[in-house]
């Protein structure tokens, strides 16, 4: 008997093991992948398609004047950029070759602040930061995201689709369990998104204010009751690419009005 | 800090009912939540709006704490002379924060 019990445990041991990643890694097939406006009520899809009414324009006009105006040293964002960055905030987060990592766009417009005109980076979150790149990302409205992930971006994104792919927190839950997994379905009072960031800097009805991506990573972190990292955090930059490249071909909403 | 957003058409004709659109950012801090540390955040709320056409008062309207940030009003005026229209937002400690349309009647 004796025997027998030990050749079941040894055989029990490779099926307790987790099974490998890969098994793990689904992904949303290309035809069902679909703006997080898709899962708004009908009136807030209209508040950010009313491009008088979304208030996310309040920060859009406040990016511009701050776009257009000259600071203590150095030239305005406009002297450079007279053309307009039309298309640009599509293909961001994108790999810098002068920062020898990849900058999402509020690293880029930092990485200008500090480089051309002089000034000290803004601070992640704040209000003129969040202004200009929204004022930034706007003028990519309707453009299909298209971030490149090859060469030197590769390993970054890799990164982030770890991050977004291990259970983290107090409910053991990753990102792809809920937004890749099981989206569509419900939570709570919400339905679970596809977690894309073709929004962002967005207005969320909860927050009454605009708010950056890793706003929302931080929440969501919360949400799982992990630590949340800092804001800007190279990781959380990674997390973004993955997300831009997991949705590459959706069309740019920022400013979008999500709840 | 306050930014406003107006949508007033620039000309209309005499007896045209016109719409008006205003947004003024603001955060309309009800005073019944609480922070992080259980203590109570401040009421700050705008407490009225006013819109002047030709200055005589047309539309006025008075806020509570239970308007949500960045308020948005859509209301209707008819158009008779060529003028201004002023608006005026007005917090509970009277600060105020102003902006001026120019309509032609035509």
């Amino acid at each position: 008997m004796k025997r027998f019990a030990g050749a079941t445990l040894i055989a029990l041991i490779p099926a307790c093991s987790a099974p490998p990643a890969a098994e793990n890694a689904t992904e949303i097939a290309a035809e069902d992948i679909v703006s997080g406006s898709i899962f708004l009520t009908a009136e807030t899809r209209d508040l950010q398609e009313d491009n008088f009414a979304n208030p996310g324009y309040l920060w859009v006009d406040r990016g511009e004047a701050l776009f257009s105006k000259a600071p203590a040293s150095g030239e305005a964002c406009i002297t450079c950029h007279e053309a307009g960055l039309s298309g640009v905030a599509a293909t961001y987060p994108a790999y810098d070759e002068k920062a020898g990592r990849v900058l999402n766009l509020e690293g880029r417009i930092n990485q200008c602040r500090v480089t051309h005109q002089s000034e000290p980076a803004w601070e992640y979150e704040s209000e003129e930061l969040l202004s200009v790149t929204a004022f930034v990302a706007n003028q990519s409205l309707g453009a299909p995201v298209s971030v490149d992930v090859s060469g030197p971006a590769q390993d970054i994104y890799e990164a982030g689709r770890d991050y977004f792919q291990t259970r983290r927190g107090q409910f053991n839950l990753s990102c792809q369990q809920c937004h890749t997994e099981n989206w569509g379905k419900r939570l709570r009072g919400d339905t679970l998104s596809q977690g894309h960031g073709n929004g962002f800097p967005a207005y969320r009805l909860e927050w009454e204010s605009l708010g950056s991506l890793h706003r929302r990573l931080r929440d969501c972190d919360l949400g799982v009751r992990a630590e949340p990292l800092p804001y800007g955090d190279p990781l959380y930059v990674a997390v973004e690419l993955f997300l831009a490249a997991r949705s590459n071909g959706l069309e740019m909403e920022s400013p979008a009005v999500r709840r | 800090m306050a930014s406003i957003r107006l949508a007033v058409p620039d000309a209309a004709n005499v007896g045209e009912v016109i719409e008006i659109k205003a947004l003024i950012r603001h955060p309309m801090e009800s005073g019944h939540r609480r922070g992080a540390r259980g203590e109570v955040i401040e009421r700050d709320i705008i407490t009225r709006f006013e819109c002047r056409y030709l200055d005589e008062l047309v539309f006025a309207a008075d806020f509570h704490p239970g308007i949500a940030a960045n308020p948005l009003l859509t209301f209707y005026v008819r158009a008779s002379n060529s003028g201004t229209l002023d608006f005026t937002w007005t917090d509970q400690h009277g600060t105020a924060w102003s902006e001026t349309s120019a309509l032609t009647v035509t």
